[in-house]
């Protein structure tokens, strides 16, 4: 069934700032919202530890319900998420913080909050009433604010800033988080295809100068092939294929996935998988 | 290890003691300094005022017991326990507004929009009624009763309205956190409010006339003939619970951009949303139980709060002094509209507050 990760990590003392990967994996895991309604059913999941990997699948595919176990929202109804080989949800709340962070899909930032104020938040789990903000809080706040190339907008209100700049704010948020594991619900959406690129190759940069493990939602089809080194495609809360892009991305799976018939090839710019759709295979799923 | 440092971070200051540090605006600390000057000049002008005037040298020897013993008597007896009940219910107020408006993130939640407050004076009357005492008096076993039974029927109706208003207009998401949807914390708000104020009405109608004049007077919510005896609630409850409120501000703060990113940053978010409310709801009961329903006041002071100082958090220090700026004010006009005879300062809150709800609701509507 699963290989652990090799490293056996005993590292008790989570480190405060990320650099470094964190492993994540799920063990016959049962996810619900409400008991009864079964989303999500005795899932495996293994993710490379330090690389990017795009959790892909159809609307109501369960895809964003596994990345809520994965952030530990949402309690198993039965099986494991393991961080870094614990249990996730045995774990202190502020332990789990300095460990993982999360993008979610929509997030609200209040009226009158500026970038700045909005990704000093994110060092929340690294202060205290007593320790309110320590020279290491701002190095990281500054070190986020220069990777998002925000620097300039810091003291611009978040409300007045553009979609891409906006989502830039969010990511900010969470990499002053400093945590090993990113997780992202849908990072681009909502973005015009400019800042989607922008925002997926930050990402990468993310992952590749400080080696930080991301694991993703993703829509595009070949947005994930691109930026992701690893791609699990969900149905109806299963795995259909796991692997490298060009692996999982085939005409074969988009058709188990999204009852679509599309041809695959191989995209002129970066060799990896393109989809383009033809119809769909039977009628239309709601 | 022990230099103390001050930087900026941003618009913001950092004070470094050793390994301790402390963030604050220095927009922040100007409001909360002028305000602080803004409550004690009230408070000074409060103790000046009655049915003579006594010269500020007066009222410090008063206070500091160095005057002759007729004005230290007039202001340490009569004078001073009426500023102190004016300024604990103030701050009680301000902050229970601050804390409701933002665990609910709604502006016109405040305790006595969603009838909390109505719960806190059906509580009360119920005691007053049942035990035959007043709120208002001077020693004696009303005094007692003013001490501990009435601030307890106050905080247990209190709690009885909140329970009933969030378990009707909160929601358990698929999470299992509370979310609190606005306009259903409001709708369940007005049907409570009325719920527990047809209580009073039934209550004082089915009591002794005697009883029923003296419950009536402590629901016109007033500072008039407030003694030592209500001093105490509030400061207990203040002492509690301010310092936990602050300490617990940062978690509101980061609650604020959503309860998922909150989650996953470190924060208790269920824990740390009934703490705040349990908080704000205790605050409220006691003050009621000192002063009377006082309307208007919770409502209004985080909002003033928050335009003074435009910061990104909650302004709960802010909100506080403002808070006891409105009581003390609204006490001090109350007492100088009709010469020789005072309103009560509720009715003043209420006049200047009822318009201003309006005004919000308005200006709400209008951002949609």
């Amino acid at each position: 069934m699963t290989a652990m990760p090799n490293e056996v990590r005993n590292d008790r003392a989570a480190p405060t700032e990320a650099h470094g990967a964190a492993s994540i994996a799920t063990r016959s895991l049962r996810l619900s919202y409400r008991p009864g309604r079964v989303i999500v059913d005795d899932l495996d999941l293994n993710l490379p530890t330090g690389a990017v990997t795009a959790v892909i699948g159809a609307n109501g595919s369960g895809k964003s319900t596994v990345l809520r176990a994965l952030s530990r929202l949402l309690r198993p109804e039965a099986g494991q998420v393991l961080l870094d080989g614990a249990d996730l949800h045995r774990m202190r709340t502020k332990e789990v913080a300095t460990r993982l962070g999360l993008l979610p899909q929509s997030p609200l930032c209040p009226e009158g909050v500026t970038v700045r104020d909005l990704v000093r938040r994110g060092r929340t789990p690294h202060t205290s009433v007593w320790r309110q903000w320590s020279a290491d809080d701002e190095a990281a706040l500054n070190a986020a604010l220069a990777a998002t190339e925000l620097a300039e907008l810091a003291d611009e209100q978040v409300d007045a800033l553009s979609g891409g700049q906006r989502q830039r704010a969010w990511l900010a948020l969470v990499i002053a988080q400093g945590t090993p594991l990113l997780l992202l619900d849908e990072p681009t959406t909502f973005l015009d295809i400019a800042h989607q690129i922008d925002v997926l190759e930050l990402i990468r940069r993310l992952n590749r100068t400080e080696g930080r493990t991301v694991v993703m939602v993703l829509h595009d089809l070949n947005q994930a092939s691109r930026f992701a080194d690893h791609v699990v495609a969900l149905r109806d809360g299963a795995v259909v294929a796991a692997g490298a892009p060009s692996d999982v991305v085939t005409e074969d799976v988009v058709r188990t996935v999204f009852d679509l018939d599309a041809r695959v090839v191989s995209n002129p710019v970066t060799g990896t998988p393109l989809v383009v759709p033809v119809g769909r295979t039977r009628t239309a799923r709601t | 290890m022990t230099g103390v440092s001050v930087t900026r971070s941003g618009p913001s200051l950092v004070l470094r003691l050793g390994r301790a540090s402390v963030l604050a605006r220095p927009r922040g600390l100007a409001v909360d300094t002028v305000l602080v000057g803004f409550v004690a000049a009230l408070g000074g002008l409060s103790l000046a005022y009655g049915t003579t005037w006594l010269p500020l040298a007066d009222v410090v020897g008063g206070l500091t017991a160095t005057a002759d013993e007729a004005t230290t008597l007039i202001v340490r007896e009569f004078r001073l326990p009426r500023v102190l009940v004016g300024l604990l219910v103030g701050l009680a107020l301000g902050v229970s507004g601050a804390l409701v408006q933002a665990v609910t993130r709604n502006p016109i939640a405040a305790p006595d929009v969603i009838g909390v407050t109505a719960g806190a004076s059906a509580g009360a009357v119920f005691v007053l009624l049942a035990f035959g005492g007043t709120a208002v008096g001077y020693g004696g076993p009303s005094a007692g009763l003013a001490e501990v039974g009435v601030p307890t029927g106050a905080v247990v109706g209190a709690f009885a309205a909140a329970l009933l208003v969030l378990s009707a207009g909160g929601t358990r998401t698929s999470g299992g956190r509370l979310s609190f949807s606005a306009q259903r914390v409001v709708l369940a708000g007005i049907v409570c409010h009325a719920a527990f104020i047809g209580l009073v009405h039934w209550g004082l109608a089915a009591a002794d006339v005697d009883q029923a004049t003296k419950a009536k007077i402590w629901l016109v919510g007033s500072l008039h003939g407030r003694g030592w005896e209500h001093v105490s609630g509030v400061l207990l409850a203040l002492g509690l619970l301010l310092p936990l409120a602050l300490a617990l501000c940062g978690k509101l703060n980061t609650l604020a951009i959503g309860e998922s990113s909150a989650a996953t940053l470190g924060v208790g978010v269920t824990r740390t949303q009934l703490g705040l409310l349990t908080i704000a709801f205790a605050l409220t009961g006691t003050a009621a139980a000192a002063a009377g329903p006082i309307n208007f006041v919770a409502l209004l002071a985080p909002q003033i709060a928050r335009k003074l100082v435009r910061g990104p958090g909650v302004p709960l220090v802010a909100s506080a002094l403002t808070g006891a700026g409105l009581l003390l004010a609204a006490d001090f006009i109350a007492r100088i509209v009709i010469p020789g005879s005072e309103l009560p300062a509720g009715a003043v809150t209420a006049l200047v507050g009822a318009p201003f709800l309006v005004l919000l609701v308005v200006r709400m509507g209008g951002r949609r």
